[in-house]
């Protein structure tokens, strides 16, 4: 190891990130094939699924350990929140380009539409408004050029008691941060073990609420731009759900393995940071996607 | 300071598990070296056939590729790849830092380069040929790509998670890894640039991630996000495209600036002028940059009132520009300059960089620009401001640093038979495109009209002078990592940042004690 | 030395740079504008320039002022200032107040340009891959324009015209001192309209109506290009209008009607060799560039059309990807660019050429009937 002779850690050289290069090469080029319709292209994405968990057990356990053994003094650990709070600056840019196309559509696309010569020329029978819509009709159809019907969703069932869900996850993850600051081992693994189930029932509700939008609503991907930025938006934020409860099952063990200390848990913080921003964008989500 | 004794592995496996920010550096340097002959070749395609009128070489589908790969590598493979590569050899040595704050982070930074680059270049090689609708991507023309559509998706998508980790990497090891007094304002201005330069990064690739994601949906998964009759919009694509790209060229000129700001004091023997001004400019510069984008959709049609908006807001973007020039200047003025290679290409730079901002600024009036879009005007802009610019700086880098890099000095007269080649065969390969803007020659077109044979053919010229010009580039570096007079700590007169206190080549680890400064 | 050299070079940019308008030459500058808008833009370049090039002389004025004396090998020692306020407030100020005065005029043109109110006529235009398509619709009628340079010039088997890739089979045509209203739209990907003479350019976008106008000031010949990359021809896709006195306009407006009544006439079948005749024509016009001169494609992306299975199947197979194109692929649908006799001669031509032997004729009728 070369770190102890300066004040900072300096990891050895690795061979993870080359791993993970090559696991991406076989996803992404094992999913072109796929969509392609070319042969192997399932099971290339296979291995590089494979290789990708592998590496991430083989960095992240690097990291757990050396951390663990006292490797990293403050200035690392702050080098690590400075990373972790850049990178949530990054997704937040990543939805904005989401939410962008979902305003666009809704403020200057359909409108445009339906509007003017655009509709007179070229689409006489669209009607501009969210959802989209025919003339003359009462019904909600995908695209002035479609005749796929669709029921849009409707804000205060299932996604109002996934809010309530996320809410309350957030509040059972900062009770399991204080009992982490006040070292009460129970309370941290209790906390925990509720928001881990409150992410589980999540991710379920959402995918009844997918299954429940494909076959009886008739919303689907293709169901124009309404059908199109609601999955994009649910679902990106749903794989990031699914993301941050990885985080959060992997803090969940390694708390029960006595992990972490009341000064320095930075593993517990950069999931709990992780978590509030997946909330957040959710209470976006529900506003501008299911509500307004 | 001590040398570096401890074991890593050799050969081809300390360049793969490296986390040593000098190695990563290099590697990449290299890999911009060889994605820039790579991309170049292209040029010099496209160059080829537009030598005369007429389709001689390849099919217009071909040509269109070439230019579209071009575009490409050149921004995304070479540019961009080799000032992420001098960030990684100076920004350590240039605040005191033993090295970049998370080093294994960073090695990955580097090691997802080449799968993009694969999923690029082996794109030439699917059925259907590499994507061919311009680097701008815009659909619905992208839609009719083949196979290589979705590999361009994904090489988009790796280059951006290598951006990302990279600027991450930058930001922290500049706000978390500075040598004691070493505060914000005595940073020099190349690790300022980068500070800056690494957070437009961090807001714009994923954005551009979207933008290609949406696009891979609709092409695959049914949706219609750029397309009107599932009530999208091609011009969605542009929007969020420009949001993106025009950020995008600034990140291809502030570290260019950063360097400039260090080379220019150097041979000038007088400190930088106006250092705190260059600081608030290049901040001003950044976030202008993320409200101008729609000056590049002057002609979609947009609303009166969007265009003037853009309008203004593009022009203000001269004045802290103009202050950065200035300062050059008066950098310059009064300075006891000499003119060795690094201080010709950065001169080379101030005067046809700013030659090109002046054609920016004509572009950014909306009325001239309506004539102009996607004319050769634009094409000749762009290149002003990226190889006279960009590309220019990455040479006067180069050859400034190469000395602390391996510890000999560079063959100035090759140096500087490269510089002045260069800058004939530049302006011979650019300055007429100009004219064949003005009188109305469209860009990305395989043949053309008589009337613009004339200075096509000079263009073409130039381009295979500046082009062959490069080589002499190469065989220096080779000449001067192989051996060549030794350079001492601190070669050049004028030089005043830390990086000159260690000795040279610099060793393999340095500040391990972080030095004191002032 | 070195200094002479970069000034030779700097000095050689900024007279180029002059010489751009002091004759302004149709080579290096805008072609000569034929409306009000084309000469404010023009004008408004020219001032643009002298702006700059005043700029410029201070800029690079200084910077060689300073390479020539202030240099170490003539001697010269440094000083050691490294700001001055009062300076940099100047060359802030300065630049600002400049663009305020080139904003200016450049607003009233942009206002100019965009107000596409009042026209005298209006002109829907529709970009393919890669063709233009002009409709009158107030007078009924429409046509499609196309290259009409022949492919030996362009691939150097033959000398080059005057107006090689310049020209076009129909032109559009306009009457003088009217303000025409262009509408313009796409049919598959994005293109643009660009007339320079009349200084406008306007995307046209699938899906979207987009407008511009134009009013020209003189009889003739104008000739553009598409000035957005839309696939494999872009390249070869001009656009040329010709602006007429109102009195010739009238008469070619007639001639047009009068062949559109005649097209829309599809009641006598034709003989196989009147269609295979004028099929071949539509052919080389509208399937060439993508099936390529003798029906051998370019695969995978544009297949044969000799020996292709769909050519010599049933009539109907082909009746049908001809009129409702394949969504996803470049192939096109035809049913709204061509009229029934066009359609069922280019479909008989294909079937009886390059060795293709379905051998049968297809008629205007069948493709009415197809169209429901
Ligand atoms: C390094 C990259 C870089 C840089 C720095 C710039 C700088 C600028 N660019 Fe450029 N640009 C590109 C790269 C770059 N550009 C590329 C790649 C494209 C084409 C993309 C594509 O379509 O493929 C493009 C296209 C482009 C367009 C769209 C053209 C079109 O397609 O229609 C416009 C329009 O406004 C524009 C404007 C500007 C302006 C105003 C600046 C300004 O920042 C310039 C400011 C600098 C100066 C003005 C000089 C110094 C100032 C002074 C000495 C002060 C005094 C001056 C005045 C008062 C005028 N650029
Ligand atoms: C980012 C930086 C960058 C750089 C450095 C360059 C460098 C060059 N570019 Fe550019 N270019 C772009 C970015 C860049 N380009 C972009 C973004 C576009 C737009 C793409 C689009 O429209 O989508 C473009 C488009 C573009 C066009 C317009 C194409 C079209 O519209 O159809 C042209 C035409 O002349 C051109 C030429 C050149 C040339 C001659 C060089 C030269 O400087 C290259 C010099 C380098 C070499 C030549 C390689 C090194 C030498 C050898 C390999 C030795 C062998 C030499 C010989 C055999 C002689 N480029
Ligand atoms: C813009 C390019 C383009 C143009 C112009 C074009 N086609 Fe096509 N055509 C295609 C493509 C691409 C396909 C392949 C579609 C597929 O993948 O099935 C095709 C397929 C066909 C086929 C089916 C061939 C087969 O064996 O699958 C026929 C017949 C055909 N075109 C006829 C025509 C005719 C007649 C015209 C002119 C009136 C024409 N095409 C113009 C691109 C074009
Ligand atoms: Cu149509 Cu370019
Ligand atoms: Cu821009």
């Amino acid at each position: 190891m070369s770190g102890n002779k300066g004040s900072y850690y300096l990891p050895a050289p690795s061979h993870w990130p080359v791993v993970g290069s090559l696991a991406l090469l076989l996803l992404t080029g094992g999913f072109v094939m796929k969509i392609n319709h070319v042969n192997m292209g399932g099971s290339t994405m296979i291995a590089g699924a494979i290789v990708l968990i592998y590496m991430l057990f083989g960095w992240f356990g690097t990291v757990v350990r050396e951390s663990e053994s006292g490797m990293y003094n403050k200035q690392v650990d702050k080098s690590f929140r400075m990373a972790m709070t850049w990178f949530i600056f990054s997704e937040v840019l990543f939805f904005t380009a989401f939410f962008g196309a979902l305003f666009y559509a809704r403020v200057i696309s359909i409108p445009g539409l339906g509007s003017g010569d655009t509709m007179s020329q070229l689409w006489p029978h669209f009607v501009a408004s969210w959802p989209t819509h025919v003339a003359g009709e009462d019904k909600i159809v995908s695209g002035p050029g479609s005749t796929q019907m669709f029921t849009p969703m409707h804000a205060w069932g299932i996604p109002a008691i996934n809010t309530l869900i996320l809410l309350t996850s957030g509040a059972t993850l900062t009770w399991a941060h204080w009992g982490l600051l006040k070292n009460n081992r129970s309370q941290l693994i209790i906390g925990l073990i509720a928001t881990v189930a409150l992410a589980f029932s999540f991710i379920f509700l959402q995918a009844f609420e997918y299954h429940h939008a494909y076959t009886e609503l008739g919303l689907t991907l293709g169901a124009g731009i309404y059908g199109a930025t609601f999955f994009m938006l649910t679902g990106f934020h749903g794989f990031h759900v699914m993301l941050g409860t990885t985080m959060l099952v992997v803090i969940l063990f390694r708390s029960m393995k006595g992990h972490f200390k009341p000064e320095s848990h930075f593993g517990f913080e950069g999931a709990a940071w992780y978590w509030h921003f997946v909330d957040v964008v959710w209470l976006l989500l529900f506003v501008f996607v299911y509500w307004l | 300071m001590e040398h570096g004794h401890d074991h890593h592995p050799s050969g081809i496996m300390r360049w793969v598990t490296t986390t040593n920010h000098k190695d990563i550096g290099s590697l990449y340097l290299w890999f911009s070296l060889c994605m820039f002959f790579f991309a170049g070749t292209l040029a010099l395609g496209i160059r080829l056939e537009l030598f005369q009128p007429g389709m001689q070489f390849m099919q217009p589908q071909t040509f269109n590729q070439l230019t579209t790969l071009h575009g490409l590598i050149m921004v995304f493979g070479a540019i961009m790849p080799a000032f992420v590569g001098f960030a990684n050899w100076q920004i350590p040595l240039m605040i005191g830092a033993p090295d970049m704050a998370l080093p294994r982070l960073n090695n990955w930074s580097f090691w997802l380069l080449p799968v993009a680059a694969t999923l690029l270049v082996t794109s030439f090689f699917v059925p259907g040929g590499p994507i061919a609708g311009g680097w701008t991507l815009y659909p619905p023309l992208y839609m009719q790509n083949g196979i290589s559509g979705d590999m361009t998706i994904f090489a988009v998508h790796i280059l951006g998670m290598s951006s990302i980790l990279g600027s991450i990497n930058i930001i922290v090891t500049i706000m978390n890894m500075r040598a004691p007094g070493m505060t914000y304002m005595k940073m020099p201005l190349f690790v300022w640039t980068w500070f800056i330069t690494a957070y437009l990064l961090i807001a714009v690739m994923p954005v551009l991630a979207g933008a290609v994601t949406m696009m891979l949906t609709d092409r695959h998964f049914d949706t219609h996000f750029f397309d009107a009759s599932g009530g999208g919009d091609p011009v969605m694509f542009q929007h969020i495209f420009w949001f993106f790209g025009h950020p995008e060229v600034y990140i291809m000129i502030l570290p260019a600036f950063g360097i400039v700001s260090s080379i220019i004091p150097t041979f000038a023997r007088k400190p930088l002028f106006g250092y705190t001004s260059m600081v608030y400019a290049t901040a001003s510069i950044a976030i202008l940059s993320m409200v101008v984008w729609a000056h590049h959709m002057y002609t979609v049609g947009m609303p009166v009132t969007a265009q003037l908006y853009f309008m203004y807001a593009t022009m203000l973007i001269a004045v802290p520009t103009g202050v950065k020039v200035f300062n050059w200047l008066a950098t310059m003025w009064q300075g006891a300059m000499t003119f060795e290679t690094p201080m010709l290409f950065s001169i080379g730079f101030v005067a046809l960089f700013t030659l090109g901002g002046f054609t920016g600024i004509v572009l950014a009036m909306v009325p001239v620009d309506v004539q102009l879009q996607d004319s050769y005007y634009v094409v000749a802009h762009f290149h002003y401001v990226l190889v006279s610019g960009s590309l220019f700086t990455l040479f006067a880098g180069a050859y400034y640093w190469l000395p602390k890099w391996t510890g000999h000095m560079y063959d100035e007269k090759l140096g500087k038979l490269h510089f002045w080649l260069s800058m004939i065969g530049f302006n011979l390969t650019f300055f007429p495109q100009h004219f064949l803007g003005l009188a109305g020659m469209p860009r990305r077109i395989p043949d053309y009209a008589l009337q613009f044979a004339d200075f096509n053919r000079m263009s073409s010229i130039g381009a295979f002078i500046f082009g062959t010009t490069q080589l002499i580039f190469v065989y220096v570096v080779i000449k001067c990592i192989r051996g060549g007079a030794p350079a001492g700590d601190k070669p050049w007169e004028g030089a005043d940042t830390l990086e000159w206190t260690v000795p040279s080549p610099a060793p393999y680890h340095t500040f391990e004690t972080p030095p004191v400064v002032k | 030395m070195m200094s002479s050299l970069i000034k030779k070079i700097g000095g050689g940019l900024v007279m180029a740079m002059i010489s751009l308008f002091a004759h302004a030459e149709h080579q290096i500058n805008f072609p000569a504008p034929v409306t009000e808008i084309g000469r404010q833009v023009y004008d408004l370049h020219i001032i643009t320039m002298w702006i700059i090039v005043g700029i410029a002389v201070v800029v690079y004025g200084a910077m060689f002022w300073s390479l020539l004396k202030h240099r170490k090998s003539v001697g010269y020692k440094p000083a050691t200032f490294s700001h001055s306020t009062a300076l940099e407030i100047i060359w802030t100020t300065i630049p600002f107040i400049i663009l305020i005065a080139m904003a200016y005029p450049a607003t009233k043109s942009v206002i100019a340009m965009k107000d596409t109110s009042n026209a005298d006529m209006t002109v829907k235009v529709t970009g393919y891959q890669w063709k233009w398509e002009y409709d009158y619709q107030q007078d009924g009628f429409k046509f499609m324009s196309v290259l009409s340079t022949p492919r030996d010039q362009i691939e150097g088997k033959e000398a080059k015209g005057a107006d090689y890739l310049l020209e076009v089979d129909n032109p559009m045509v306009v009457p003088v001192n009217k303000k025409v209203r262009v509408l313009l739209t796409a049919n598959d990907v994005i293109h643009a309209w660009w007339m320079p003479e009349f200084g406008v350019k306007q995307d046209a976008i699938p899906g979207f109506i987009r407008d511009t106008w134009f009013k020209v000031e003189k009889p003739g010949t104008y000739r553009g290009q598409c000035a957005e990359l839309c696939g494999k021809d872009h390249g070869f896709m001009p656009i040329v209008v010709v602006a007429k006195e109102q009195a010739d306009y009238d008469k070619w407006v007639a001639e047009q009607k009068a062949k559109a009544a005649a097209a829309a006439d599809t009641g006598k079948d034709r003989s196989k060799e009147e269609l295979v005749a004028a099929g071949e024509k539509i052919y080389a016009a509208n399937c060439a560039g993508c099936h390529q001169p003798h029906g051998e494609g370019m695969p995978p992306v544009f297949p044969a059309l000799a020996g292709s299975k769909i050519v010599n199947g049933p009539a109907a197979g082909q009746i049908d990807i001809v009129m409702n194109g394949k969504p996803g692929t470049a192939m096109p649908a035809f049913a709204k660019q061509m009229s029934d006799g066009d359609v069922a001669a280019v479909i008989t031509f294909t079937r009886n050429s390059w060795g293709n032997k379905a051998g049968d004729v297809v008629q205007a009728s069948e493709i009415k009937a197809s169209r429901k």
